[in-house]
């Protein structure tokens, strides 16, 4: 099933985990060294997953790259990798952050420089674990050890409220994966002993059992993406967090909710799923507009690219629940398109936070006149973030709504709503730090170094291509998403194929 | 008449056992550097784990049974032993008690354990548990100048005492229901009779139940714990809270699954609740704690009531996610106590968890080890807590106690807090006082040990999981 002659999940699993350990051999004065070790490490895991973009077979459903060995026989857990088109993307997502993590905290991290960045790798680890795992056990060993490293990066290096931000963050998201556990186990049992999720998913489960682990799921899933009402763990996290922690918070972690959702709550339990459509349509809707209205009322820059998130995170998961193809891969592209403008959000607000150590938006004004190169970068994000034709938010969000639309014209109705504000809280924001007058607190601040240009050009060129091309990664999607509806129920799939004709016409 | 002496050889750890007390009991006599006797006390653990691969069987009659289950718990005691003492050999300097009647009575105590998980018979029971107790009683005074280590042994050894008396009351009643002591025999008489509602019955497992429920410090029977633990001396704080507790599930396991088989409905009922208790009052108490030792107390109730799952399940793969569990505690608990007894130097008591902050900055390498204890006791993958609470999960789930479980997880999230605060000090404050370690070569072998294994079986838990289910099959 690996056409490749090497495991290259694991050696994208474990490079990162080799460079920690290399990294805790360090001394402590090597300061430099180490970053170079992060950098290289991060770098070359990055170039060692651009096979799975070039070699994955796109006309498959089928799980890719696939490795499987024996692990904990007395149990029946075997180590389970394998990607399709829903998570390679996400995949790819994460190496590359990695990269953009370790660059962008070369000079802002000046304490505890190794723990730093053996954390920021074995985040990078897990992630990409939690994305390749088609065990259940292995699955929620990297979902959960994911927390350690978070933790201190939010803790140990975060701003003045980071401690309570970090435990916020722990309890939120522990208390959520534990009531997943105790479904797992249940499916598990029920499931024959299996831990194996391709043969879980091939299964039927009884109706009460269905929702009931939807929910238990749901739990876990919800407050990582995180759904309204158990978001409040984001702001404080987001906002607290090292720039590198608020980028993989926005890029990565928070997309593994979604991705649950996908992954296992629809093609498990897919009649629970169907019948808790309109509670789930719902709470989308009200995180998309209750996330954007609080936008509009913050004061803090980061606070607001944070509730912009949950806003943004509405839009995903309302087109996961759409169930419908074009819901489905809006969705997906969405994660990806968040994580690539939230992300690059987050670093561009990093740059000033280094320079100015302040986060509130009456800090700045006339930017555009300090620093113009920043100016145009930040500038094509925040056209990004509201979704202007030609940029990648365009895409996902039309996509969405178009799902949207065929589900309930309400949903799409009051989903378009949260565009509108969207548009109107990130044009003030650029305007209060941009434009108007120059403020006192601002003069003579540096442009953008090389560094931090790098830094920030790999995500406009995707903004850019995913905004004028999309087809290069909605193929991807196509088999996967069309085998995923077609589990979730047979009506789905002629909706999908009626989906898949008003997609051609807009192509 | 003739008498004939009794097969010896399943008893062959137990005797060699009191053989190895008695002998470093006279050899502190002659030799001046008590380390030395501690040496030779592990050293001799060492050798009598060995004949642990002896020949099993019943002997003197049915009352002492050495079969997998006993082993299994042989083993937690040796671990426990062997770990104790080598944390031990410094802190018991800086205390200023370095007296070599320290390591006989930590191996008499280890005795009584070994007694207790192979008795057939309450006689029998009784007799190893009365051993371990009085020896810990002392261990938990040993600091004579202390009065709160006075206190810790005082309370002990009243409450302790007053247990006893429920457990000589349990056994009294159920010999005169059945008129027999023996295990095997207590359960034929029931079954045969139909005993299954019988009010004595009921009231004498009631008893033994409250009995063993201080062993294990279960709530409502814990309030000695949070005292002694705090009280007694660190090394035997970390003794207590694994052997004692092992030993407590091993009768419990034994007497309730064999003896009252037949009654399971009713004893199951009674400790559902017991471990819903137990689970509340240890992880929520623990939440205001801020003396790491007294914190630990509260966790190790809380511990008690995630083993006591595996109980409740009754079936053998119930039993053997206890002892793996039982196991695993054992490493992670000593762990955690290793560091903190690091803390302790002459004229600094460092058992404040205030005295953590900033520990990552002073002490990085005590600070990494602390907090992978922390995160094992708070059972996040890929540590060995994970994999304890997960095997003691999917035992309770199989058996029909989903919701039971949901309780658990809920409180063992609930856990996360205080065992994160201890992190939070060490990785996000900046040290208030300059606390210096004192390190040895023997605490840290423990480290390296204790490490190792949470590491170990957290990613690998076939060997130890496999372990017991054998060690249960046959039950």
């Amino acid at each position: 099933m690996n056409h490749l002659s090497y495991p290259i999940l694991s050696l994208l699993i474990f490079l990162p985990i080799l460079g920690s350990l290399l990294i805790l051999i360090m001394r402590r004065s090597w300061e430099l060294l180490t970053k170079f070790i992060a950098l290289v490490t991060s770098i070359a895991t990055f170039l060692l997953s651009l096979p799975l973009f070039t070699e994955f077979d796109k006309t498959t459903h089928k799980m890719q790259f696939v490795e499987r060995h024996s692990w904990i026989p007395n149990w029946n857990i075997h180590y389970f990798l394998g990607v399709d088109g829903i998570s390679i993307l996400l995949v790819l997502l994460s190496t590359l952050t990695a990269i953009l993590c370790v660059l962008i905290s070369w000079e802002s991290i000046t304490k505890k420089v190794k723990e730093f960045y053996i954390s920021i790798l074995l985040t990078t680890s897990f992630m990409i674990g939690v994305f390749c795992s088609l065990d259940f056990f292995l699955f929620y060993l990297f979902w959960e050890a994911m927390l350690i490293p978070m933790f201190l990066i939010i803790g140990v290096w975060g701003g003045p409220n980071r401690v309570y931000a970090a435990i916020k963050f722990f309890l939120y998201t522990l208390v959520g994966s534990v009531l997943m556990l105790v479904g797992i186990i249940v499916l598990y049992l029920y499931g024959g002993k299996t831990f194996n999720i391709l043969d879980l998913m091939t299964r039927t489960y009884p109706y009460t059992m269905q929702l009931w682990l939807f929910w238990a799921f749901f739990a876990a899933f919800a407050v990582k993406v995180p759904m309204w009402p158990v978001h409040t763990w984001l702001p404080d996290a987001h906002t607290e967090a090292p720039t590198a922690g608020s980028v993989i918070l926005a890029a990565i972690l928070i997309k593994m909710g979604a991705y649950g959702f996908l992954r296992f709550s629809l093609p498990l339990f897919p009649e629970a799923a169907k019948a808790m459509t309109p509670v789930m349509l719902t709470l989308s809707v009200i995180a998309i507009i209750y996330g954007a209205v609080i936008c509009l009322a913050q004061t803090d820059l980061k606070r607001l690219i944070a509730y912009s998130s949950v806003s943004h995170m509405g839009f995903v998961t309302l087109g996961i629940f759409a169930l419908n193809t074009q819901g489905i891969e809006g969705g997906i592209l969405q994660m990806i398109n968040h994580g690539i403008v939230t992300g690059a959000l987050f670093l561009s607000v990093g740059i000033v936070y280094d320079r100015t150590h302040s986060r509130l938006i009456v800090d700045y004004g006339g930017l555009a006149t300090v620093m113009p190169i920043y100016a145009s970068f930040f500038m094509v994000f925040t056209l990004a973030s509201i979704g202007l034709p030609a940029t990648n938010g365009f895409i996902g969000e039309f996509l969405i709504l178009l799902g949207g639309f065929m589900k309930s014209k309400l949903v799409g109705v009051l989903a378009c709503t949260g565009i509108i504000i969207g548009a109107g809280y990130m044009l003030w924001l650029y305007q209060r730090i941009f434009f108007m007058e120059v403020n006192p607190k601002v003069y003579g601040l540096p442009d953008m170094n090389v560094r931090e240009t790098i830094t920030l050009i790999p995500l406009i060129i995707l903004v850019l291509w995913i905004g004028v091309y999309p087809n290069t990664f909605l193929s991807f999607m196509h088999p996967s998403v069309a085998h995923l509806l077609e589990r979730v129920s047979s009506a789905g799939m002629q909706e999908a194929v009626a989906a898949k004709a008003v997609l051609e016409v807009i192509r | 008449m003739n008498f004939q002496l009794p097969d010896l050889t399943p008893i062959v750890p137990e005797l060699l056992m009191t053989a190895l007390a008695l002998f470093v009991m006279l050899i502190d006599l002659v030799v001046k550097k008590k380390e030395a006797v501690a040496v030779i006390s592990m050293a001799g653990v060492a050798l009598v784990a060995l004949t642990l691969l002896g020949p099993r069987g019943e002997t003197f009659g049915t009352m002492f049974i050495s079969d997998g289950y006993s082993t299994f718990f042989k083993i937690i005691f040796f671990v426990n032993v062997i770990l104790s003492i080598l944390i031990s050999i410094k802190y018991i300097a800086i205390e200023r008690v370095n007296y070599g009647e320290y390591y006989s009575l930590i191996l008499f105590s280890t005795i009584g354990m070994m007694i207790m998980a192979s008795a057939g018979d309450l006689i029998v029971l009784y007799l190893g548990l009365e051993l371990m107790a009085l020896s810990t009683y002392i261990l938990a005074g040993f600091i004579r100048h202390d009065i709160k280590s006075n206190e810790a042994a005082l309370k002990y050894f009243l409450l302790g005492a007053f247990s006893s008396g429920f457990l000589l009351y349990g056994i009294s009643i159920v010999y005169g229901l059945t008129g027999t002591t023996d295990l095997k025999g207590i359960a034929a008489f029931i079954v045969e009779r139909g005993l299954y509602d019988n009010v004595s019955l009921l009231l004498s497992i009631l008893f033994l139940m409250v009995a063993f429920g201080f062993k294990i410090a279960a709530a409502p029977f814990h309030m000695w714990a949070p005292d002694v633990y705090e009280g007694a001396p660190t090394s035997i704080t970390a003794f207590m809270s694994v052997g004692p507790k092992a030993a407590g599930f091993a009768v419990i396991g034994r007497v309730f699954l064999v003896a009252f088989a037949a009654a399971r409905v009713d004893w199951v009922t009674i400790l559902i609740p017991l471990a819903i208790l137990t689970m509340a009052v240890g992880n929520i108490i623990a939440l205001a704690q801020t003396n790491i030792k007294r914190m630990l107390a509260y966790s190790s109730i809380a511990h008690a009531g995630y083993a006591l799952l595996g109980v409740i399940v009754a079936n053998n793969e119930g039993l053997a996610s206890m002892m793996n569990y039982l196991m695993i505690y054992a490493f992670m608990n000593i762990g955690a106590f290793a560091v903190i007894i690091m803390l302790r130097s002459e004229g600094f008591k460092g058992d404040s968890i205030y005295d953590y902050e900033g520990l990552s900055k002073t002490h990085p390498m005590a600070a990494a080890l602390m907090l992978i204890f922390m995160f094992s006791l708070t059972g996040i993958p890929p540590t060995a807590g994970f994999i304890g609470k997960l095997y003691i999960f999917m035992a309770a789930v199989n058996a029909g106690y989903t919701w039971l479980v949901v309780v658990a997880v809920i409180f063992s999230a609930i856990s996360a807090y205080f065992y994160l605060r201890i992190v939070m000090y060490m990785y996000m404050r900046d040290p208030k006082v300059t606390v210096s370690l004192s390190t040895s070569f023997s605490s840290g072998v423990a480290l390296a040990v204790t490490t190792a294994a949470v590491l170990i079986i957290g990613v690998f838990p076939t060997a130890l999981v496999e372990f017991a289910r054998m060690a249960v099959k046959g039950f």
